[in-house]
């Protein structure tokens, strides 16, 4: 059998899970990245996506928006901080729409408050797409954005 | 001294007085279990970001590259002061301890000759500023639509601030709040949290000692999470906030529901002694009249 890390889901307002596992993918700003025991010491930011866990018992899913994630810190374990962490299975459609409605008013933010600046607005741009994306992949498509 | 019916419509109202105040102790107390379990649900989240941005701060803070919400702006002369407080009173000194630390910091400000500014959370702080501090007030955060205070009103709050760091409004932003010690006990606290400061609690410096690789870089990882810093700083106050005010609350009104027995007790025994005397009074006139016979 596969080595065990710990692994910590925190989200603000709750822990979601704590559990022995053996490889987590992980959504990182820069790519997704599957983290597994004696990973070395990473910290990265998370886009919005789907977090995969897979451990002894089986595999759980995430859906997490920003945040970011501590690999191989104290004890070796992964812990994810996640600003808004849901189970894959408790998503449900309203919640989708109003992350997605949450993105697109960053958007809208940006544009207006950056101009002729294109980097904030690229951003808010990848967070949207980023989001309508998760939810295309959990079935749970949203409006098209109108970018 | 007063008539028999006026006691005893008296001992009446205070009966029903003590009755309500009962009953506000009780939903108090229900209220404290929850906002206590929610501030503990937090504390994993802040503790961990709290240590994270520790290291980080440590090894990116010194150089001069380092942002702005965590070097400053190299200048100390506006202040922000954002007072929470709670939306509703009756809750003993938990709303005007928390706006008495915060004017006498403003005063102390002002006779540095340093610019202040408050924004205010929650209705009871706005009120007992506006008097002293009118002048100072630039904003107000309503949360009395709120039932349960949930990160998404702490980002709401940080956005404010932020959008108005970001605008050169001010230099350093400090935050008011009642710290939960228990529930006959809560300290009004003041934490800075612009420019952000971490201070890595309870020994944890195996974080800032271990080499982490950072993506995309060190410094964008920092820009990420120094804006989330102040979300956090403000959602686990406002919890903090929140477990207090029911604290407070709370022996308030087992107080109010102590010192209303007693009031009854005292009344009752007034009311039995003059009752007793017009009894007695009664008495006499009619004896005094048979003996006249």
């Amino acid at each position: 059998m596969a080595d065990t890390m710990q692994f910590d889901l925190v989200s603000p307002e709750r822990r979601l899970a704590s559990m022995q596992v053996t490889a987590v993918q992980i959504p990182g700003t820069e790519g997704d990245m599957t983290a597994m025991a004696d990973h070395a010491p990473t910290i990265t930011t998370l886009r919005p996506g789907l977090l995969r866990v897979e451990s002894p018992e089986g595999t759980s899913e995430y859906v997490v928006t920003g945040g970011f994630a501590e690999i191989g810190g104290q004890g070796g374990g992964v812990s994810v901080l996640a600003e808004r962490a849901v189970a894959r299975a408790d998503m449900t459609q309203e919640q989708m729409d109003s992350m997605v409605a949450e993105a697109h008013a960053v958007y809208a933010r940006a544009k207006d408050n950056w101009e002729n600046e294109p980097g904030p607005v690229d951003d808010a741009a990848k967070l949207l797409a980023d989001m309508v994306a998760v939810g295309d992949h959990i079935g749970l498509s949203s409006k098209q954005p109108n970018l | 001294m007063p008539n028999l019916k006026d006691l005893k419509n008296r001992i009446a109202s205070v009966k029903s007085t003590r009755k309500i105040t009962k009953a506000m102790q009780m939903v108090a107390a229900a209220k404290l279990r929850r906002a206590q379990e929610a501030a503990e649900a937090s504390r994993p989240y802040t503790e961990r970001f709290n240590a994270v941005m520790a290291g980080l701060a440590g090894s990116v803070g010194g150089s001069d590259s380092a942002p702005k919400l965590l070097s400053g702006t190299g200048e100390d002369k506006v202040h922000l002061l954002v007072v929470m407080t709670a939306e509703r009173g009756l809750c003993g000194g938990f709303n005007s301890n928390i706006a008495k630390k915060a004017k006498a910091h403003a005063r102390e400000l002002l006779a540095q000759g340093k610019e202040v500014k408050i924004l205010t959370v929650g209705k009871k702080g706005r009120d007992a500023l506006r008097r002293d501090m009118g002048d100072h007030l630039v904003g107000h955060v309503d949360l009395s639509e709120v039932k349960k205070i949930g990160y998404g009103d702490a980002q709401k709050i940080a956005q404010d601030v932020l959008n108005r760091f970001d605008a050169g409004e001010f230099d350093v932003a400090t935050i008011f709040y009642a710290k939960f010690v228990n529930v006959v006990m809560q300290t009004p606290t003041a934490q800075q949290i612009i420019p952000a400061k971490f201070d890595a609690e309870d020994g944890e410096d195996s974080s800032a000692s271990t080499l982490f690789d950072y993506e995309p870089s060190e410094e964008a990882v920092l820009a990420d999470l120094l804006p989330r810093g102040v979300a956090t700083a403000i959602f686990s106050a406002l919890l903090e906030n929140g477990a207090s005010e029911q604290g407070a609350r709370m022996s308030a009104m087992d107080n109010a529901t102590r010192n209303a027995g007693e009031m009854i007790d005292k009344l009752t025994i007034q009311y039995n002694r003059s009752r007793q005397a017009v009894i007695t009074n009664e008495l006499i006139e009619i004896i005094s009249g048979a003996e006249a016979l």
